[in-house]
């Protein structure tokens, strides 16, 4: 028989036993020994996300939608696999800054702000109210039960109790005493606590046990495996409707928006964020819950579906209620010791639960909401009692009571409605509003406290509307009108069906519109706004927590003054003097230093000395004692913006200097370049000078020594006269040519020749040249051939300078070839749009070498010791120049044995009549 | 590339592996009425899917590192 003292007797037992793991955990902590540095029992301690919530209500929710309890596991096994980049950020983010709890995580980010901390706090408080009354809903519900052995009798709702008379009431007194025995025995800076992590460990074990132990037994025990739970079940109409997912449109949706929202539980429940996070020992540890957590919930989850089937056909008549079947299945079969092992199984589900919870909040009310208020009001002189360690204490210790009796509060207004999964459900949407401003705030700088605090309004408000009120008015708390019509009548604003949106199930339908409110409104404000500098500054130590080696640079927009004087026993007052000359004498140790005597209060210290003080009241309410007991100077705006303008300032002037530097270098090698160039002029006029004096002296010697022997000798005979006669003629004929051309190049070379552009054809031009020099081909007996097709367009140029070209190659080509063997060719032919003529002769070749001499002023090929051959050496540079002013080009080619070919070519005329276009077109 | 960045990835594409996986076209091609060894289809498929990537997990983060 189970008599109800021996149950009570097991319970305390297991409780003391686990009161016995935690103070073996302490003390191995104390001793540096720790127990819980290991990945396995980290894995496990995370298995405090299930709660009596899996170990009972699994079971009620798969009777009434089958699968459908899955997804509150499987969004965290999707989660854990980005766990790798996104719970690492946020474990190195809380080690760097010392950060206590959810709260002060949020508070921190946003330039550690109080408010922000407090309404953090609020919301998980109130949010997680439900999930508490849940628990001991479950521990009392279990106990009745169990006590009422071997009959199965349903217990009375709460509510028809008398206070006196409720289990649950005692429950939750006992649950908070056993919670501030384990929670806050003594003020850890660090807010760690081994021991109870490793009581914890111990407790997801148990629970794992007790229901593998009860799941084993129905499965194989009462009925013959699995595959005979589900082949009896299939004969029941009513059960083969859970076998696949419900028909109905909304299905598929609750089970993904279940999935999200346990994803995001699984990172942002206070007592996840507490195990998770502060309690972990090593980052390292993450690799190995990766993948045991996960099978944990798989293995917890097996049996789930076996035992609601076979508790549906057990008790067919609806008479047991479905949340109960893992305790009464054995009672019913007579299993006293398993029915117990369950009971056992179930509270530590629940303990392990509220422990955590209670301690992960009473932190943050204390950091975050009691202490900030108290520091305030100065009445209190706070800032004068020499050890507030004791007060933190108790806060703390009235803060575990006060939630644990709202819990139960809130379990007689409002637990009888739901289910247990239902009531849960409520607190995973309350604490899926932390999302945006912690995600938000580990990847986008530009989130803003005013961002935060608006979109946590905004999404709590709508989910304490659509979910929280409407939990109320299910229970007649609320009168139900509010349900069925509306607030106030207005139909719009019915909160289960707000603005008309129907279809979706009550908790998508709270995500949908709190989580449209809370990142609307994050986004948005965030966006209009611009964070202040220390908003800016703490974006950057979380967002590029990675980046930076260490805290030692998180301080270094600090500016101020401070004496370790005053900063020791600021710290004393909330850790005891004691822990605190140790904690400065360890830093001191550190740095190399013999002492605290020889500490300077720089920036790095007193950033030391806030963490340190972080961990005890929360990172908004340190700065602010920090604050108060150093001399700071705020950086402020101006001045930031002055450091950056000075920044920006020198980079512009680094940057023109640069381009300064560039161009001045670009300049000094165009000076070089002109220099040079100004020389080889220099040289050019000089040589040119010297030419042109001895090209001019040349035929003004000869007139000159003709005009001596004419005058001299007046009788020389007539023919000899006339002969000498025609000498000074041709003589001062070529110095007359020889000055023109001289002349002409320098008009060209000056731009001061007058050009008379018109359209010609070329090759009337050519034929006119011909023409002109057919008397020279005539003398020499040279051949001549011509290449001129007809039809061709016209280019622009100076009729008399195009002849003078022709002229000067005609009568090159002439001068070289040989005689009565020489042959010339001109052709006429188009080219790339260009019109091109080409003089070919069969004259001595030209060497490579001398191609490009040729074209140089006076300078004539031949060998000089054999006499220059005629002509003033003036004609192919005035041609070239005369061809490259109207666009074209003219150049030599010349090859061994194959004569001279110098060719030109012009541009056509862009613009011709008509009809020489069509004579184009024809050709 | 270092090992923990390619590891990350893998976790990353295991995330998104199971979103499909526990999704809506995917989960309703196995929400018949059929049986594998006397258990319902769905309940096979979605606890296979979850052991799978429970594996692949495991098989990512234990795997030796060079």
């Amino acid at each position: 028989m189970l008599q109800g003292w021996v149950i009570v007797a097991v319970s305390f037992a297991y409780l003391g036993l686990l009161f016995a793991i935690a103070y073996y955990g302490d003390k191995r902590a104390d001793a540096g020994r720790s127990i819980i540095a290991n990945p396995t029992i980290y894995a496990l301690s995370l298995a405090v996300y299930c709660t009596t919530w899996t170990f009972y209500g699994s079971v009620g929710r798969a009777a009434s939608s089958g699968i459908g309890f899955l997804p509150i596991y499987l969004g965290p096994t999707l989660m854990v696999a980005l766990w790798w980049f996104v719970m690492l950020k946020i474990i190195r983010i809380s080690k760097a800054n010392r950060i206590t709890s959810i709260a002060d995580f949020v508070a921190s980010r946003y330039g550690k702000s109080q408010v922000l901390g407090g309404l953090v706090t609020v919301i998980a408080v109130v949010g997680i109210v439900p999930y508490i009354s849940l628990q001991l809903k479950a521990i009392s519900n279990s106990f009745t039960i169990l006590l009422n052995y071997p009959d199965i009798v349903m217990p009375a709702t709460a509510a028809a109790q008398p206070l006196s008379q409720d289990s649950a009431l005692y429950i939750a007194l006992i649950l908070a005493m056993f919670t501030i025995l384990f929670g806050t025995r003594h003020l850890d800076a660090t807010e760690r606590h081994e021991g109870m992590v490793a009581a914890i460990a111990f407790e997801s074990v148990v629970k794992l046990l007790a229901f593998l132990a009860v799941g084993a037994f129905v499965t194989f025990g009462i009925y013959d495996g699995f595959g005979d739970i589900f082949a009896r079940s299939e004969a029941v109409p009513d059960l083969k409707a859970l076998m696949t997912f419900a028909d109905t449109g909304s299905g598929y949706g609750t089970w993904w928006s279940l999935t999200v929202v346990s994803m995001l539980s699984i990172m942002l429940l206070p007592r996840q964020f507490q195990i998770a996070v502060v309690e972990n020992v090593d980052e390292g540890h993450l690799r190995r819950a990766v993948w045991l957590f996960p099978l944990y919930l798989f293995l917890i989850n097996i049996f789930v579906l076996p035992i609601a089937l076979g508790g549906l056909l057990h008790f067919p008549d609806g008479t047991v209620d479905a949340d109960t079947f893992v305790l009464t299945l054995p009672m019913v079969e007579r299993q006293e010791a398993l029915a117990l092992l369950v009971f056992i199984g179930g509270l530590s589900a629940a303990t392990g639960m509220v422990i955590v919870e209670a301690i992960a909040l009473s932190t943050m009310i204390c950091n975050d909401l009691v202490m900030p208020v108290l520091l305030r009001l100065r009445r209190l002189r706070l800032n004068e009692r020499h050890d507030l360690s004791g007060l933190l204490l108790s806060i703390r210790r009235w803060a575990i009571v006060a939630v644990l009796l709202l819990g139960y509060s809130y379990f007689r207004a409002a637990g009888e409605a739901y289910a247990l999964v239902g009531i849960g459900l409520i607190s995973f949407a309350a604490v899926a509003q932390f999302a945006p401003a912690i995600f938000g705030g580990i990847y986008w700088k530009g989130g803003t406290r005013d961002g935060a605090v608006a979109g946590l309004m905004a999404g709590f408000l709508v989910w304490a509307y659509t979910l929280l009120l409407p939990s109320f008015a299910k229970s007649d708390w609320l009168p139900s009108e509010f349900l069925r019509d509306g607030l106030l009548g207005v139909a719009l604003l019915r909160p289960q069906q707000l603005f008309g949106l129907s279809g979706l199930d009550e908790i998508s339908h709270s995500l949908f519109w709190s989580m449209l409110a809370n990142i609307g409104c994050y986004v948005g404000v965030s966006l209009r706004g611009r964070p202040s500098v220390d908003e800016a500054s703490h974006a950057t130590l979380f967002v590029d927590v990675f980046r930076r080696g260490g805290g030692a640079e998180r301080s270094r927009l600090w500016r101020g003054s401070a004496h370790v004087g005053d900063l020791v026993p600021l710290i004393g007052r909330f850790l005891g003097p004691v822990r605190a000359q140790a904690a400065f004498a360890g830093y001191a140790r550190s740095r190399g230093l013999g002492s605290i005597d020889e500490l300077t209060a720089d920036a790095r210290l007193v950033s030391y000395a806030e963490t340190l003080l972080a961990g005890a009241i929360g990172g908004a309410s340190a700065r602010a004692m920090v604050a108060s007991a150093v001399k700071e100077e705020p950086l402020g705006l101006d001045e930031v913006m002055d450091i950056l303008d000075e920044a920006s300032q020198v980079r512009a002037y680094s940057r023109e200097l640069e381009q300064k530097s560039r161009e001045l270098e670009a300049a000094t090698a165009e000076l070089r370049a002109a220099n040079e160039r100004l020389t080889e002029l220099d040289r050019m006029k000089d040589d040119f000078i010297s030419t042109v004096t001895h090209e001019l002296r040349t035929p003004l010697t000869s007139i000159r020594s003709f005009s001596e022997i004419l005058l001299d000798e007046a009788d020389l005979p007539v023919d000899e006269r006339m002969k000498f006669l025609s000498i000074i003629v041709k003589e001062a004929e070529r110095l007359t040519r020889l000055i023109n051309q001289v002349l002409d190049m320098a008009k060209i070379e000056s731009g001061n020749a007058e050009w008379q552009t018109a359209e010609l054809d070329l090759r009337e031009i050519i034929e006119e040249s011909v023409a002109a020099t057919s008397s020279l081909f005539g003398e020499k007996q040279i051949e001549l051939t011509l290449d001129l097709p007809a039809g061709l367009p016209p280019v622009l140029a100076d009729h008399d300078r195009l002849i003078q070209v022709m002229l000067n190659l005609l009568s090159n080509a002439v001068k070289f070839s040989p005689p009565k063997t020489g042959r010339v060719r001109v052709s006429l032919s188009r080219s790339d749009g260009d019109l091109r003529v080409d003089v070919h002769d069969n004259g001595p070749d030209i060497s490579a070498a001398d191609q490009a001499i040729i074209f140089e002023r006076f300078r004539q090929v031949g060998d000089t010791l054999t006499g220059k051959p005629p002509g003033t050496g003036l004609g192919l540079p005035i041609s070239r120049r005369i061809i490259e002013h109207f666009g074209g080009r003219l150049w030599v080619t010349s090859a061994p044995g194959e004569g001279v070919l110098f060719s030109f070519t012009l541009p056509q005329a862009p613009t011709g009549s008509a009809g020489r276009r069509e004579a184009r077109t024809i050709a | 590339m270092n090992r923990s960045n390619v590891t990350g990835q893998r976790l990353a594409a295991i995330f998104l592996l199971g979103c499909v996986l526990f999704n809506y076209p995917v989960l309703s091609l196995f929400n018949t009425s059929g049986a594998i060894f006397g258990i319902p289809l769905l309940y096979v498929y979605v606890f296979g899917a979850w052991s799978l990537l429970i594996g692949l997990l495991a098989l990512v983060i234990e795997r030796r590192r060079p």
